[in-house]
C-alpha cells in the first residue's frame, strides 16, 4: 500500500456501462445503487433533520415543516418516496436471488420489471393517500 | 477453528479473510431490519392525524414508537454505511478512498448521534411541552 507508485499504468478495464445493450435487469441494478445513495444522502438527512427539529422546539419545528411541506419539499418527498420503494423492491429481488431463485431469463426479466411497477404504483398510492388526507 | 488443515481453515473466507462475508451478511441483516422498520415508520407517519409539533411529540414520546425509531436509526444507518462503502471501493482508489471512507464514517456517526439524541430528548423530556 505504502510503496504504490503515484502514477499507475493504464490497465485494461472490464467492459462497463457504455458497451452493453441496456436491459431491464441492468437498469434495475444500477437504479438500486443510485436510489440507495439518494436515500443515504437525501432521505436520511431529512429524517435526521426532522428529529433534530422536533427536539429543538416548536418554533424551529414550524420552520422545518414550512420548508418540507412547500411545493418544492413535496416534489423532493415524492422523488425520495419513489427511491425508497424502488430500493425496497429491488432489495427484495436481491433476497430472492441471494436464495438462488429467479435466475432463468423469463423470471429474472419479470422480477426486474416488477420492481419498477411496484415502486411507481406504491409511490402513486401513498401520495394519493397523503394528498387526499389533506395534510 | 484452528485445528483443521491450512486449506480447511481458510475455506469459505474469500480474499477478505472473513471480513467480506461479514460485510455481506450484515448488509442482509440490516436490510431485513430496515425493510420492516421503514414500512412501519412510513405507514405510521401517514396515519398520524397531523404532523404538527404537538402531534409529532406525542407520537415519538410513546415507548412503542421511540424504541422502534431508535432501532430504525441503527439499522438504516448501518445499512447505508455498508452500501456506500461498496460504491467507494468500486470507484475510488488509494488515498482518495481512505479520505472518502473517513468522511463516510464521520457523516454516518454524526448524523446517527444527532438522530438518536433527538429521539431520546423528545421521549424523555417532561410532558409539559
Amino acid at each position: 500500500m505504502a510503496s504504490r507508485p503515484t502514477v499507475q499504468p493504464a490497465r485494461p478495464l472490464s467492459p462497463h456501462l457504455t458497451i452493453w445493450k441496456w436491459r431491464v435487469h441492468m437498469a434495475v441494478s444500477i437504479v438500486h445503487r443510485v436510489t440507495g445513495h439518494a436515500l443515504a444522502f437525501g432521505a436520511v438527512l431529512i429524517f435526521a433533520w426532522w428529529l433534530a427539529a422536533l427536539a429543538s422546539g416548536p418554533a424551529y419545528y414550524r420552520f422545518f415543516l414550512d420548508i418540507v411541506l412547500s411545493p418544492f419539499g413535496a416534489l423532493v418527498g415524492i422523488g425520495l418516496t419513489w427511491a425508497m420503494f424502488q430500493h425496497m423492491g429491488s432489495g427484495i429481488r436481491h433476497f430472492i436471488m441471494d436464495a438462488g431463485e429467479g435466475y432463468d431469463l423469463v423470471t429474472s426479466r419479470r422480477m426486474a420489471q416488477a420492481t419498477f411497477a411496484f415502486s411507481i404504483l406504491a409511490t402513486a398510492g401513498l401520495w394519493a393517500w397523503i394528498l387526499a388526507g389533506g395534510y | 477453528m484452528g485445528n483443521g488443515t491450512q486449506l480447511g481453515r481458510v475455506r469459505g473466507l474469500g480474499a477478505g479473510g472473513g471480513a467480506v462475508v461479514h460485510h455481506w451478511w450484515l448488509q442482509r441483516v440490516t436490510a431485513v431490519g430496515s425493510l420492516i422498520l421503514v414500512l412501519w415508520f412510513v405507514f405510521s407517519l401517514v396515519r398520524l392525524p397531523s404532523l404538527d409539533y404537538a402531534s409529532a411529540v406525542m407520537w415519538v414520546r410513546q415507548p412503542i414508537v421511540a424504541v422502534p425509531l431508535m432501532l430504525l436509526i441503527v439499522s438504516v444507518f448501518w445499512h447505508f454505511r455498508l452500501g456506500v462503502q461498496v460504491m467507494l471501493e468500486d470507484y475510488l482508489h488509494g488515498s482518495k478512498r481512505v479520505i472518502a471512507m473517513l468522511a463516510l464514517n464521520f457523516y454516518t456517526c454524526a448524523l446517527a448521534a444527532l438522530a438518536l439524541f433527538s429521539v431520546l430528548k423528545v421521549a424523555l423530556s417532561a410532558a409539559a411541552g
